[in-house]
């Protein structure tokens, strides 16, 4: 959600001529004039922390690439969002994260309906080339409704955002650096210990399998998180 | 000089063995072992995982028979639940059950084993397969596709995938039956009777011409343990375990899966990585028993339908007590088929089969649990232990394979000693060595729930340890 003023600006993505309102990203401009740039931790309705690095895109005159849903647009920027170089970027990167847990899709609940998932099938991933961590990693099942499964969180982010600025209950955070960073419940208690509102959105918005509904197991379980822009917008209203 | 004969691997099975024949100085047969080589560790990797999750888990230790894995799985967690299961859920699981024994069975039947029934256990072994059975016979050949097909459109109608389906879940199943999905199987139905009708008339016809087979193929006497209904019927996912001596007696009745623990012990042989199952009061070996098709039909008293009825009449005709001969598993198996077909049209009949009432809801109400079915080759426990929070943190899982290790065993050892004369030996009596293993229709990757390849090995050790000969395939 960035700040959007009434000065237009006009650039191009992809060698389209654009025009965009001064303060919006260039993620948001390409969303609406229908260029796919891929993404993982953006959602809509939710503050952008460019976490996964996945929507990294060129500006011609910069050696950098920039994550475009922090970038804001300028006058006269040329994008490009599809090259050699940034497949190569975007597929390193979800080997990365395939090695870093375990995502054994075949028996995940969120098999069909991941984000990790479909990314891997878009970008033509047959092979994850490097080795796997195989972390032993907990699972969480003290909680009545949900389960929260570590080896498939990609620390995204979404769940703890959700929960801070549209529940504003602040359940989810973030613990440890590098390689131990995880996320937790209240100050790492047991969800089903914790402050937690039991509203489910962290559920919704979560990209994998990590965070699912307990009733959903064996199921088809699709996520739902079309519900944040309808819900800032009525909130707004009033 | 003694000698050990090695077949490694043995073929068209389910999973990968070898076996060893051991040879005297006088080129007598000493003695006999199946191996089963592989190790995969179901048990231990499901620990931490949620107690619901268990069915889709175990259900890929098997590609054949996953829905045996998740109703045993299902009714384990069930019990952990401490919920009973909607009528509908039962009956469709049951359906989903039948459908699989049929393509199971057809597999083994048609697939596995009639190459050698058919075409000769001394037939050309290049051609000795489907594709051989299939030239030389193929209406056969037809039928055993399609009552594969059958089982398996069931499969994918019924859970949405042919193998490996997620509808099963603890409490029920996770979508009812449609009215379109039942007229598409009740539409199947008239080419499956065909196709079974013809393969009973087919092995009616030879099984004479295998008398010296029918004599030595792991015929004994032995205790058998199946499921059974109340009303002594054969039950594949109710009931309660049987289990009577080899005169037909019964030893104990009303098993539930809770009792199953109590009395049935897992011995360890240090040539295999499959266990032998066999019951506690008896002791190993004596406790040793068989499952599977041979055994429930000595222990059920009626199938509960019309055609199968009649085919039981005549099955029990083959002895006076308990069919012992193992080579009769074939038989067993095919009217096992016709009882499937049957009841599945049966269920689908059923008032009540398009309810969308299908799966109870629970929590952890206790922390232990077992559950029990009939697989395709015989019975199936899953034992499982869980935290508060449902998180598992023990599991045991005993195989059909297990359970007919030790009759599998004797009857290598039995076939080797009447066929190997002198230390001298064929390529057709060393496929009858195979073949004696084929009728139990076992399946290593089951029995060890292990990970990896076991193509079959047959070996000829001497007296002093020294391999004199081996067959390896694979």
């Amino acid at each position: 959600m960035s700040e959007v003023g009434t000065e237009v600006k006009i650039l191009v993505i992809d060698e389209q001529e654009v025009s965009a309102h001064a303060g919006q990203t260039i993620l948001e401009v390409a969303r609406e004039n229908d260029i796919h740039i891929p993404t993982l931790c953006y959602l809509e309705g939710l503050s952008n922390v460019g976490a996964c690095r996945l929507c990294l895109v060129e500006i011609k005159g910069s050696s950098k690439l920039t994550p475009a849903c922090v970038t804001t647009v300028q006058e006269g920027m040329e994008v490009s969002t599809n090259s050699e170089r940034l497949t190569r970027h975007r597929r390193t990167i979800l080997e990365l994260l395939f090695a870093e847990r375990n995502h054994i899709c075949s028996v995940c609940v969120a098999n069909g309906h991941c984000e990790l998932q479909s990314l891997g099938q878009e970008l033509g991933l047959t092979h994850v080339r490097l080795p796997y961590r195989n972390p032993d990693l907990p699972v969480d099942a003290s909680h009545e409704r949900f389960t929260a499964d570590h080896n498939r969180c990609i620390l995204c982010t979404r769940c703890v955002r959700v929960c801070a600025e549209i529940e504003g209950a602040h359940v989810w955070d973030v613990m440890g650096r590098g390689v131990n960073c995880t996320i937790i419940t209240d100050l790492h208690e047991e969800w089903g210990k914790s402050t937690c509102t039991r509203c489910g959105k962290c559920v919704q918005v979560c990209p994998t399998g990590a965070l699912f509904d307990k009733s959903k197991i064996g199921s088809e379980h699709p996520k739902y998180p079309d519900f944040l822009p309808f819900l800032n917008m009525m909130r707004e209203a009033q | 000089m003694s000698q050990t004969i090695t077949i490694d691997p043995v073929t068209r099975l389910e999973g990968h063995g070898k076996i060893t024949i051991h040879l005297n100085d006088q080129g007598k047969v000493e003695n006999a072992y199946f191996h089963v080589t592989q190790v995969r560790g179901f048990e231990r990797f499901s620990e931490g995982r949620p107690f619901y999750e268990m069915p889709s888990l175990m259900a890929r230790i098997c590609g054949i028979c996953p829905v045996s894995h998740l109703i045993a799985s299902a009714k384990a967690c069930e019990a952990i639940m401490s919920v009973r299961i909607p009528h509908t859920a039962a009956q469709l699981r049951r359906m989903l059950n039948l459908a699989q024994m049929v393509q199971s069975h057809a597999l083994s039947f048609f697939y596995l084993a009639s190459p050698d029934l058919l075409l000769g256990m001394e037939s050309d072994p290049k051609v000795r397969n489907l594709l051989g059975l299939a030239a030389a016979k193929p209406e056969l050949g037809r039928a055993g596709v399609g009552l594969r097909r059958f089982g398996q459109s069931m499969i994918e109608l019924l859970g949405s995938k042919r193998v490996h389906p997620g509808w099963v879940v603890p409490g029920g199943v996770t979508e009812p039956l449609s009215a379109e999905k039942r007229d598409k199987i009740l539409a199947m139905l008239p080419e499956a009777y065909a196709g079974i009708g013809l393969a009973l008339d087919a092995y009616k016809q030879i099984a004479d011409n295998f008398k010296k087979e029918i004599e030595v193929f792991a015929n004994f006497p032995s205790n058998y343990l199946s499921l059974i209904n109340e009303d002594e019927s054969i039950a594949f996912t109710d009931g309660a375990l049987r289990l009577i001596d080899a005169n037909g007696a019964t030893i104990e009745d009303g098993m539930t899966a809770t009792r199953f623990t109590e009395v049935i012990g897992e011995a360890v042989e240090p040539y295999s990585y499959t266990k032998f199952a066999y019951y506690k009061p008896l002791g190993y070996p004596d406790g040793s028993y068989r499952v599977g098709p041979l055994a429930r039909l000595n222990i059920v008293k009626q199938m509960g339908t019309r055609r199968a009825e009649k085919e039981l009449l005549e099955f029990k005709q083959l002895a006076a007590g308990p069919v012992a001969s193992s080579f009769h598993y074939h038989h067993a198996r095919l009217v096992e088929i016709l009882y499937g077909i049957e009841k599945i049209e049966e269920i689908l009949t059923d008032p009540l089969i398009l309810d969308t009432h299908v799966r109870a809801t629970a929590g952890v109400n206790r922390l232990e649990g077992a559950g029990q079915a009939e697989a395709p080759r015989g019975v199936l426990h899953h034992h499982y232990k869980v935290d508060d929070d449902g998180k598992m943190i023990w599991s045991n899982l005993v195989i059909a394979t297990g359970q007919n290790n030790n009759a599998m065993n004797r009857g290598v050892l039995q076939v080797a000693r009447n066929y190997i004369r002198d230390g001298k030996f064929t390529e057709g009596i060393l496929n009858r060595v195979e073949a004696v293993v084929r009728t139990f229709d076992p399946c290593l990757s089951c029995s060890s729930h292990a990970l990896g390849q076991m193509p079959l090995h047959i070996s000829l050790v001497s007296a002093d340890g020294d391999e004199l000969d081996r067959i390896a395939r694979g």
